[in-house]
């Protein structure tokens, strides 16, 4: 079924390509690039994550940007390429660069992604619609490497924020063994700095016993302490952190990558239009829209914006709109989305969840900031060493 | 029992004395299935009413006998009897129908299918769908000139508006404006079109007989950030003196020189605030305040806001009958 309805997907998006061309129609052609890496046996391995995050995302984009683009005589097509190897994505980036692709999505791991973009040239556009590493935003930036996906501080930030104006400002945290776990911790930690929090204990995850059969028994003793007024957990693949929640010594509340969680979407967000979003989404995918879908949405509906405004679909007169006063992009998050100028981060909205509902979004109010709330979320320009604008 | 009968002996002394009665507002709340029915003398709710799932766009027939409703999620539009204030019929209306405009014949509806990107016309005295027709993604806004030569749609995402031909359906026209556009609201006269754009922060103004815009607008409430300041629902003065525009969640009405296109003044209102009406002499408008979910009530003449009615969750649509 959910094959059937991609190929019906896939053949729309051909058809809308293929639409008998008025003399000044205009071609976007824009690359999808996916891999990620196992992430290894979980725990928790109750509702695994679909394969095709991010790349449906961007065909609901191309959808989107070809209705608004049949009236002005723009035509987007997608070439897509989800890889099994960081060898098979690098040539997927070649072939299509060969191929004439100039503006590319891109959902992989940091490394992956920065040796695509220093593959790439000035005539070429990547947006980085998976990686949150910060060190991406703070040192390692690109001038043609835009963001979409929000950075890990972004989202511990908004979590810190939450924690503060809540005053549970005491919290336990607890992080998992692998890269990604540690950079979200190292990534809370800096949060709590920021907003007054105070990490009581700082321990890290070592069981590796099935926590089905024992969490009952092991976490209350792991998360012994004096006091705290949450758990942060820092369990990025979801290995055992599903299981920390009412598991806990002290009854207390469990945040972080598990129990309430801040993200980049949920299927929970339905304000500020994105009840219709989500519609289409589901009625494409037939699954719900997640974090990943929405950076590949996001970054493709960049690109069309800027292109119904310019009729043009050069990289460098996109970059260059997209860092200027005239973007805007509506992206269901309550207010407009723009590109800091100084590392290409998309400012947005954050959402905190728990899986059956909303419970609030950051940027708090109380939260100031010279220029934009947004800029409270995340490495601020004084912060980051990145001058992509000069 | 006894509210029942409290409620019957209500609905029952309405009925009696209706033509007596001040003029009546309704309100359609979004999260609560129902429609808010206010008595606009004394200002209070005086009666709620089933209707289908996620009421959005309401208006009057042009005799004002009925009440169409949008009930988005259960992909129709209702017709309430006034008199009864019973729902009598239901309309096709396509899938997810958010807002409509009556053409000023009293037969062709036009509806914006927001799931669907189309707009269906619906003649309602035969409910035959007349035409379909595809426009941007998410319409949202509908407007019909008060002449009836124009069926103007707004679509969100596509961020542009679309002029179809009321004898053709056929699109004629798109004009790209800020980003989400929500709302159309043409001068009495149908020379002039306000257009709201809620992410843009922008109104524009659109002269009709060229079909250009000849001003765009913006607007700076003190004390709030920028990119809160979220323009939706828009009405005019028909003595063109002023336009009120509902600027969402920066919980502010600005008030408009129409002529200058001037802002005059901010006025506080409840929280995120979306769709207004004028009552029939124009001395009060009432604004929908979706957050805070309740209707805030501001005299014109005084320019301020001199009473909040708690309606039911997530108030949408506000339309006040004049003849009531």
């Amino acid at each position: 079924m959910s094959f059937l309805t991609r190929t019906a997907a896939t053949s729309l998006i051909a058809l809308v390509a293929a639409t008998p061309l008025r003399a000044d129609s205009l071609d976007v052609r824009i690359g999808y690039l996916q891999w990620m890496p196992d992430q290894g046996p979980v725990l928790s391995n109750v509702l695994p994550d679909p394969e095709d995050a991010g790349l449906r995302g961007a065909e609901l984009a191309i959808n989107d940007n070809s209705t608004t683009g049949k009236f002005l005589g723009q035509n987007y097509s997608l070439q897509s390429n989800v890889a099994d190897s960081e060898e098979a994505a690098i040539a997927a980036f070649d072939a299509m660069r060969e191929n004439g692709l100039d503006l590319f999505v891109v959902n992989a791991p940091a490394s992956t992604l920065k040796t695509l973009t220093e593959k790439g040239d000035d005539n070429t556009l990547i947006f980085n619609a998976g990686a949150k590493e910060d060190a991406l935003r703070t040192g390692q930036c690109d001038v043609n490497l835009l963001h979409t996906m929000p950075s890990y501080s972004m989202l511990t930030d908004a979590l810190g924020q939450w924690l503060n104006q809540r005053r549970w400002d005491e919290v336990f945290l607890i992080t998992g063994p692998t890269d990604a776990d540690k950079s979200w911790a190292h990534a809370f930690r800096r949060s709590a700095k920021r907003f007054g929090l105070e990490i009581v204990e700082d321990k890290p995850w070592t069981f590796d016993a099935d926590l089905r059969r024992t969490a009952s028994k092991e976490l209350p003793l792991f998360t012994q302490a004096s006091n705290y007024d949450a758990v942060v957990v820092a369990d990025v693949r979801g290995d055992f952190g599903e299981y920390v929640p009412f598991n806990t010594w002290l009854p207390r509340p469990v945040v972080g990558t598990q129990g309430m969680s801040p993200v980049t979407w949920h299927r929970v967000v339905e304000s500020w239009g994105a009840a219709q979003l989500q519609n289409r989404f589901r009625e494409l995918a037939n699954r719900d829209m997640n974090s990943e879908d929405y950076a590949a949405w996001a970054a493709i509906r960049a690109i069309g914006t800027a292109v119904t405004d310019l009729n043009s679909a050069k990289p460098a007169e996109i970059r260059n709109f997209l860092f200027s006063d005239k973007f805007q992009l509506a992206a269901f998050k309550g207010r407009k989305v723009t590109f800091r100028d100084w590392n290409g981060q998309m400012r947005q909205p954050i959402p905190l969840v728990h899986p059956r509902g909303l419970v609030a979004t950051a940027p708090f109010e109380g939260f100031l900031h010279p220029n934009t709330e947004l800029d409270t979320l995340g490495f601020d320009q004084p912060e980051s060493e990145c001058r992509i604008n000069g | 029992m006894k509210t029942l009968l409290k409620r019957t002996a209500l609905a029952a002394m309405i009925g009696l004395s209706t033509p007596a009665l001040a003029s009546v507002a309704y309100v359609s709340n979004e999260k609560d299935n129902t429609l808010s029915v206010i008595d606009t003398e004394t200002r209070e709710v005086i009666e709620t009413i089933d209707v289908g799932q996620r009421p959005r766009g309401i208006l009057l027939s042009k005799d004002y006998t009925k009440l169409y409703i949008c009930a988005s999620d259960d992909d129709t539009v209702q017709v309430l009897d006034l008199a009864t204030r019973k729902i009598v019929d239901t309309l096709p209306s396509g899938e997810d129908p958010e807002q409509f405009a009556l053409h000023p014949n009293n037969k062709h509806l036009y509806i914006a299918n927001e799931d669907d990107a189309i707009v269906t016309v619906v003649d309602v005295d035969t409910k035959d769908v007349l035409a379909q027709i595809d426009v941007g993604i998410e319409p949202e806004g509908m407007a019909v000139s008060p002449d009836g030569k124009w069926a103007v749609n707004t679509s969100e995402t596509t961020s542009m508006l679309h002029w179809i031909n009321t004898e053709t359906f056929e699109i004629e026209k798109n004009i790209v404006v800020g980003q989400r556009p929500r709302h159309v609201e043409f001068t009495k006269d149908s020379k002039i079109a306000w257009a709201s754009a809620e992410i843009g922060g922008t109104v524009h103004i659109i002269d009709v007989d060229n079909l250009e815009q000849i001003h765009e607008m913006s607007f700076k409430v003190p004390g709030v950030n920028q990119d809160r300041v979220q323009p939706v629902g828009i009405e005019l003065t028909s003595d063109g003196k002023y336009a009120f525009v509902a600027l969402g969640p920066s919980n502010h009405v600005a008030v408009v020189d129409a002529q200058t296109y001037e802002v005059l003044d901010y006025l506080l209102v409840g929280a995120r605030v979306w769709q207004l009406d004028l009552d029939k002499d124009e001395k009060h408008l009432y604004t929908t305040n979706g957050v805070s979910g309740d209707i805030s009530v501001i005299d014109v003449e005084d320019l301020k806001v001199i009473k909040s009615i708690k309606v039911g969750r997530y108030p949408w649509g506000v339309v006040i009958d004049p003849t009531s």
